[in-house]
């Protein structure tokens, strides 16, 4: 019925007074490369937050799948979702964070093999079969018995990766993987990313400033400024041709800080 | 002055009851602590307040005043102890308030990250305890609970006072039947700081253990 | 056994003046652990090598064995070396120097704390030693503490009733006394737990606001 699997529909978040998201729309198709860009504050890891149920919303709705994420029917009506239909909508969604966040107590096959056991009831042997076959896909299968503690930042956001892709999400979010990462760490993550981005059909958003990066990878960019979408458009026309003056000034910037797009 | 060899059997006598009170008082504080120390961070507000109610009473009072109401008020509403039984419960409740607060604080000063990770991975509130936050936390209780091991150790002596035959009360023995009190005393103080250096060298040995691989992460 | 409110108005004047001397014990207890405790952490930083590990050594024995022992020795054992001390104190100093083991490792945390510049400052002012520690170190290493000191003297409040061992009339042994000759435990019992909650229940607030006044900046 439907050939979207996020829609996002008059969204508004707040702390406090402050509204972060302001009346946010926007609807992503299945399979579809979606980068998030915009100035700090902007509201960007606040809706990726939102969509992997990290933060509630005060207004709005989200569907996922066309099955709204907060709320569940229950006698033809619509009550807030209790925690087994939280826990149900996950499944479709993995994310990583900015700073990895591995665990640090447990080797890198164990981080990406604890979720698919305790929470789909995968086999140890079956778990530990396909997180090497990931750690491979990452380049890190030499690393399987490593701590997070010996790694770098670069081999530690692969194992995130590896991670977050051992659930075989739907879609995946991804929070300025590269951001924390030396300089020259960042190419080793981008290119396991590309990677997924050509050979998996997943439904992938990414909040990035490598805006190089976003031109090659999205099919589509969404510009944000103060909690709402001002831009929208393919890489090609964004970029090269933006037509709001905010969208115009946020890529000078950039491009005066010394980047390529 | 005879029978120093009958005065030192008393005396190991005395040490093997204040052994097993402050082993089986440990073994009572350790679930005690972590019933209420998770107790108090449940999403159940009785779960809280009772929690609260536990950790405060116990913390509150002191262990001496807790100790007498087991072993002579206790009975008065039918529930008779032993002097070892109200040891034990009074000792063990006791340190498990203490112990509670160190589970609470190790548990919070897991950060934030790490329950957003075990969301994102969709694991439920237990399976992130039980798997990624108390392993952590664990690593930083260790050092609280031995000193709380050696507090509970100390205050096993005040069980002497309702005539429980463990060191103290030995020493005292001996004080009376020998006119003797520097050699009683001192010597129980020799075999309590021997306990505790026992306890210490065993939660180091524990520790260095249990942070094995997470070397350069605390930071 | 029933509950006798009769029976608690009677003994509530001697479990108070009891309480009195609880806490008059607590109050000198406090001063020489606080005293003793900033002179342990100060011969623990001292050049003479047999000093710091003697003081060490020390610090550790009285703190890893019983206060109630360590009562029984000053009780008995100084008398027989001609020291005769009354039972109260007796009881002061086994109160102020068990704690003092604890008030050392804050004293000692909070002078470590102390940024190394201020010690450099002093020397470039040409102070003395005694001047450095008396105007600069100690001025702004204790106030932090205070929290901390504070916290331990509640902890050796609730250790009084161990003087009651040594013969000290205080509210614990008030307490037994009168339950002994009444052969009523509940209400004395009871009663000595209660105002030991009620002085800890004040002293919770107590706590956090000097925890919020001397709060470190930063
Ligand atoms: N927990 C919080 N409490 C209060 N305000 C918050 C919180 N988290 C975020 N904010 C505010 O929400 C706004 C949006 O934050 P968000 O992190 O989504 O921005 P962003 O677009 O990701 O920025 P950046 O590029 O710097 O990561 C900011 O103004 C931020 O200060
Ligand atoms: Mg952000």
């Amino acid at each position: 019925m439907t050939d979207t699997i996020i829609d996002i529909d008059r969204v508004t978040k707040r702390y406090g007074s402050h509204t972060v998201l302001q009346d946010l729309c926007f609807s992503v198709r299945p399979g579809e490369k979606l980068a998030l860009i915009g100035p700090s504050g902007s509201g960007k890891t606040t809706i990726l937050r939102t969509l992997m149920t990290l933060e509630t919303i005060e207004s709005g709705t989200i569907r996922i799948d066309g099955e709204p994420l907060f709320q569940m029917e229950r006698n033809g009506s619509l009550v807030p979702a209790d925690e087994a239909h939280l826990h149900r909508m996950r499944t479709k969604i993995g994310m990583v964070f900015q700073l990895f966040n591995l665990f640090p107590h447990k080797c890198v096959l164990d981080n990406v093999t604890l979720a698919p056991m305790l929470t789909k009831g995968v086999r140890k042997a079956d778990a530990e079969r396909r997180a090497m076959e990931l750690l491979d896909l990452v380049g890190l299968a030499d690393k399987a018995r490593a701590m997070p503690a010996q790694l770098s930042g670069g081999q530690k956001q692969r194992v995130a990766i590896a991670r977050a892709l051992a659930l075989q999400p739907r879609i995946m979010l991804f929070d300025e993987v590269t951001s924390a990462l030396d300089p020259e760490l960042v190419e080793e993550v981008l290119s396991v990313m590309r990677m997924l981005g050509s050979t998996t059909d997943m439904t992938m958003l990414l909040v990035t400033h490598e805006m190089s990066f976003a031109h090659d990878f999205a099919d589509r960019v969404l510009f944000f400024d103060r909690g709402r979408i001002v831009e929208e458009g393919p890489p090609d026309v964004l970029f090269t041709n933006p037509t709001h003056e905010r969208t115009q000034a946020f890529l000078k910037k950039i491009i005066a800080a010394g980047q390529r797009i | 002055m005879a029978d120093w060899a009958g005065y030192l059997g008393l005396m190991l006598d005395g040490a093997l009851v204040t052994a097993k009170l402050t082993v089986l008082g440990c073994a009572l504080a350790l679930p005690a602590a972590f019933l209420a120390g998770l107790g108090r961070l449940s999403r159940h507000s009785t779960v809280r307040a009772l929690s609260v109610a536990y950790i405060e009473f116990f913390r509150g009072t002191s262990i001496f005043v807790q100790l007498f109401w087991a072993y002579f008020v206790l009975p008065l509403i039918g529930v008779t102890l032993t002097p070892l039984q109200a040891g034990v419960l009074a000792l063990g409740l006791n340190v498990g308030a203490y112990g509670a607060e160190v589970v609470r604080a190790a548990v919070q000063s897991i950060g934030r990250e790490q329950h957003e990770a075990c969301i994102a991975l969709n694991l439920t509130r237990w399976q992130s305890l039980r798997h990624v936050l108390l392993p952590q936390a664990a690593v930083v209780m260790v050092p609280t609970f031995c000193n709380n091991a050696i507090e509970l150790l100390k205050a096993t002596s005040v069980v002497s006072l309702i005539s429980l035959s463990d060191l103290t009360f030995q020493a005292q023995v001996v004080r009376s039947q020998t006119g003797s009190t520097a050699l009683p005393f001192l010597t129980v103080l020799v075999i309590y700081f021997a306990y505790a250096s026992l306890i210490s060298a065993g939660m180091k040995a524990l520790e260095r253990r249990m942070t094995r691989g997470l070397d350069g992460l605390r930071t | 056994m029933e509950w006798d409110w009769e029976f608690v108005r009677e003994i509530m004047p001697m479990l108070l003046d009891g309480l009195r001397i609880t806490l008059l014990a607590t109050l000198l207890g406090s001063i020489l652990a606080a005293a003793a405790g900033l002179g342990f952490a100060l011969l623990r930083r001292s050049k003479n090598r047999a000093v710091t590990r003697i003081t060490g050594f020390v610090v550790e024995f009285i703190r890893g064995t019983p206060l109630l022992v360590q009562l029984y020795f000053l009780f008995y054992v100084l008398p027989e070396l001609g020291l005769l001390l009354s039972p109260l104190t007796a009881g002061v100093v086994g109160l102020g120097l068990h704690y003092a083991t604890y008030t050392s490792e804050v004293f000692r945390a909070g002078i470590d704390n102390t940024p190394r510049g201020q010690w450099e400052a002093a020397k470039a002012c040409n102070l003395t030693p005694y001047q450095t520690w008396r105007h600069v170190i100690l001025p702004q290493a204790i106030p932090p503490m205070i929290p901390a000191l504070a916290n331990y003297f509640v902890a050796m409040f609730k250790e009084t009733p161990l003087l009651s061992a040594i013969t000290v009339i205080e509210l614990m042994s008030e307490a037994r006394g009168v339950a002994n000759s009444n052969y009523r435990y509940l209400e004395p019992m009871t009663m000595v737990g209660v105002l030991f909650l009620c002085i800890s229940l004040i002293a919770v607030p107590a706590l956090h606001l000097l925890e919020r006044r001397f709060r470190p900046p930063r």
